[in-house]
């Protein structure tokens, strides 16, 4: 019991980090809180949902494209849109919530609900794992949730680019007298955080089925865990991750299922009573957030 | 040669800003109009209305409140994106007293502003030392989840939600009512945002940190700010209660969050005209466009970005601008 629910735990531990690292990384460099990252999240799984069963291409393909249409997508969202109004806090909030909303309503207006619509999983297995059994669907998870993770350190400290978005996310002035391109930067950070949110649609979806109102969920889960984490820190998302995931699951055996929503509730405002930068947020704490 | 567009203000304008506006009737009507015609409108319209649209008119009035209390908000450097808490937090609080003990709705509606503006205030309170988009984000997955607490822990009717409130007692009345309460929340408040008082919530708007300088206890004002406008929401959505005699989870929907601030996008934000003029706009136009059900939403949503890029000031500036100054081409030097 104790040990199985340890395993699920980790798991949902694992699919918040991915949920939350796109909005993180957007967020982080930019300072553009994407809010249509949730129906950017529905929108690659729809997308690649068509491209399997409406032009019938293999699931790796469609799978592929889709990241890529969808990290397309987040570029021409920032050029065509958030450009115009960078810097603008409310504006860029509006503007990004007005697009989430637009793409996840038109969804469900065109009737894309129900169970047929979902994505299959990688390797179709599943074995006993500490007296409990587990899907290969979910070891993946974990294990891409680890290699993204790591992956994403690494090119932030130790890829040039990389360096350039650490760059402009501490300073975006003297950056540019270093010659990045902060405007160039913000698009890729955009679109690379669409990108990410493609990704974990690609690998969390096959665990049940895609919903307009999944949009919102994500949103809503990928939010609160960087609130907890403190917004644009990667310990902080990885922390928060565990603290969530873990309770929710624990909650969800031992005490009810119903109460894992208030767990996350009482857990985000616990913490901004206490520390209202989040966990790790220390980075322009008092310019930005109090 | 090349030209750019000159402003300047109409000599009625300046005329009539001081004292001696009182000395021709021309000038006291160029500075009444603009505040007459929208209490004309409200009073006069619903009179040639069908009962159908007598309903529209009422949504149109409780709608044009949430846009006026998400503007002050806004005003105070808050944005929410749950305007929906208030709202839902009103109706909730009316809806089980008057399920509950069945008291009249003339206690239960003020009672339910009063108390849901404490809730909402003492919800938020922990959030408020948060600036610009944390804030958002908070008032945006707040409604969302207490919609999922009450759907799970089955409280106050659970997924079915309560029904049987007492209905107000005569149709005229429930419409007057929310109207002059509408008018009352719109011309109050903007009394309000004049005053020193006014003042200091926009400073802390500006610049919060030179407002703590002055010796001002910022977290105080923004507190204060934070109960008039949930309690102007609550009580728009205690109101909605007793008109549709039901409360249920659909008064935390995401539609009461994005409406007022669509309509405050569209008429312009900081003057609460704009938001009353967009509810207007917005709350009609989406009645008409009933037809096409869930492509409404789509169309608030690419509604509020083509006007957050393509038109930031709103329609109201636009209006205010072309009443009060004349525009011409001047050669550039």
């Amino acid at each position: 019991m104790f040990l199985g629910t340890l395993v699920y735990a980790i798991v949902n531990s694992f699919i918040l980090i991915l949920l939350a690292i796109g909005f993180n990384l957007t967020f982080g460099i930019s300072g553009v809180a994407n809010f249509a990252y949730g129906a950017l999240y529905i929108l690659s799984a729809y997308l690649s949902w068509m491209l399997m069963h409406l032009l019938g291409f293999p699931f790796l393909i469609s799978a592929l494209l889709s990241i890529l249409i969808t990290t397309l997508v987040g570029a021409i969202m920032y050029r065509l849109v958030l450009l115009r109004v960078r810097g603008q806090a409310l504006s860029e909030v509006i503007a990004t919530f007005g697009i989430g909303l637009s793409i996840l309503e038109l969804f469900r207006y065109l009737g894309f609900v129900g169970f047929e619509y979902t994505l299959p999983v990688f390797i179709d297995r599943s074995f006993v794992f500490a007296g409990t059994y587990i899907d290969m669907q979910r070891i993946l998870i974990v294990v891409l949730g680890m290699l993204l993770v790591v992956a994403l350190w690494l090119f932030t400290h130790h890829t040039s680019l990389g360096l350039a978005f650490r760059g402009i996310a501490q300073d975006e002035r003297t950056a540019l007298t270093f010659g990045i391109d902060s405007d160039w930067i913000a698009t890729l950070s955009v679109s690379m955080g669409a990108g990410l949110a493609a990704i974990a649609a690609t690998i969390i979806i096959p665990l049940g089925s895609i919903a307009p109102s999944e949009g919102y969920d994500v949103l809503i889960k990928a939010l609160a865990v960087c609130i907890i984490g403190g917004l644009g820190s990667t310990g902080g998302v990885i922390t928060a991750g565990f603290i969530i995931g873990m309770a929710e699951r624990f909650t969800d055996t031992y005490i009810g299922s119903h109460w894992t929503m208030i767990v996350s509730l009482i857990a985000i405002l616990l913490v901004l009573v206490i520390k209202p930068s989040g966990l790790f947020g220390h980075q322009k704490e008092l310019e930005e957030r109090i | 040669m090349e030209k750019r567009k000159e402003r300047i203000d109409r000599g009625i304008k300046a005329r009539s800003e001081d004292i001696f506006a009182l000395s021709s009737w021309r000038e006291m009507l160029y500075l009444a109009a603009p505040r007459l015609v929208p209490i004309i409108l409200f009073l006069a319209i619903p009179i040639f209305l069908n009962p159908y649209w007598q309903r529209v008119m009422i949504s149109l009035a409780v709608f044009a409140m949430l846009a006026i209390s998400w503007d002050l908000l806004a005003q105070s450097g808050m944005i929410s994106l749950g305007q929906a808490l208030f709202f839902g937090m009103g109706a909730y609080i009316s809806g089980t007293i008057n399920h509950t003990w069945g008291i009249h709705p003339f206690i239960t509606i003020p009672l339910a502003g009063v108390l849901g503006g404490l809730l909402c205030t003492l919800i938020l309170l922990p959030v408020l030392r948060l600036r610009g988009i944390y804030f958002s984000m908070f008032t945006l997955i707040l409604p969302l989840m207490l919609v999922r607490t009450i759907e799970a822990t089955k409280i106050f009717g659970g997924t079915e939600g309560l029904s049987g409130m007492s209905p107000l007692p005569s149709s005229w009345l429930e419409l007057y009512l929310i109207i002059i309460a509408t008018l009352l929340a719109f011309f109050g408040f903007r009394r309000m945002m004049g005053s020193d008082y006014g003042l200091i919530l926009k400073g802390i708007c500006d610049n919060d940190r030179s407002v703590t300088n002055a010796g001002i206890n910022i977290y105080w004002y923004k507190t204060q700010a934070l109960f008039f406008s949930s309690a102007v929401g609550a009580f728009a959505g205690a109101y909605m209660t007793h008109v549709y005699m039901f409360v249920g989870m659909p008064v935390f929907a995401l539609d009461y969050s994005i409406m007022p601030i669509a309509s405050v996008v569209v008429g312009g934000v900081g003057t609460f005209s704009g938001a009353v003029l967009g509810a207007a706009i917005l709350v009609p136009l989406s009645e008409i466009l009933r037809g096409i059900g869930g492509l409404r939403i789509v169309l608030y949503g690419l509604c509020l970005v083509i006007f957050i890029v393509a038109v930031p000031e709103g329609i109201f500036h636009y209006i205010q601008r072309k009443y009060q100054q004349f525009e011409r081409w001047v050669d550039v030097d």
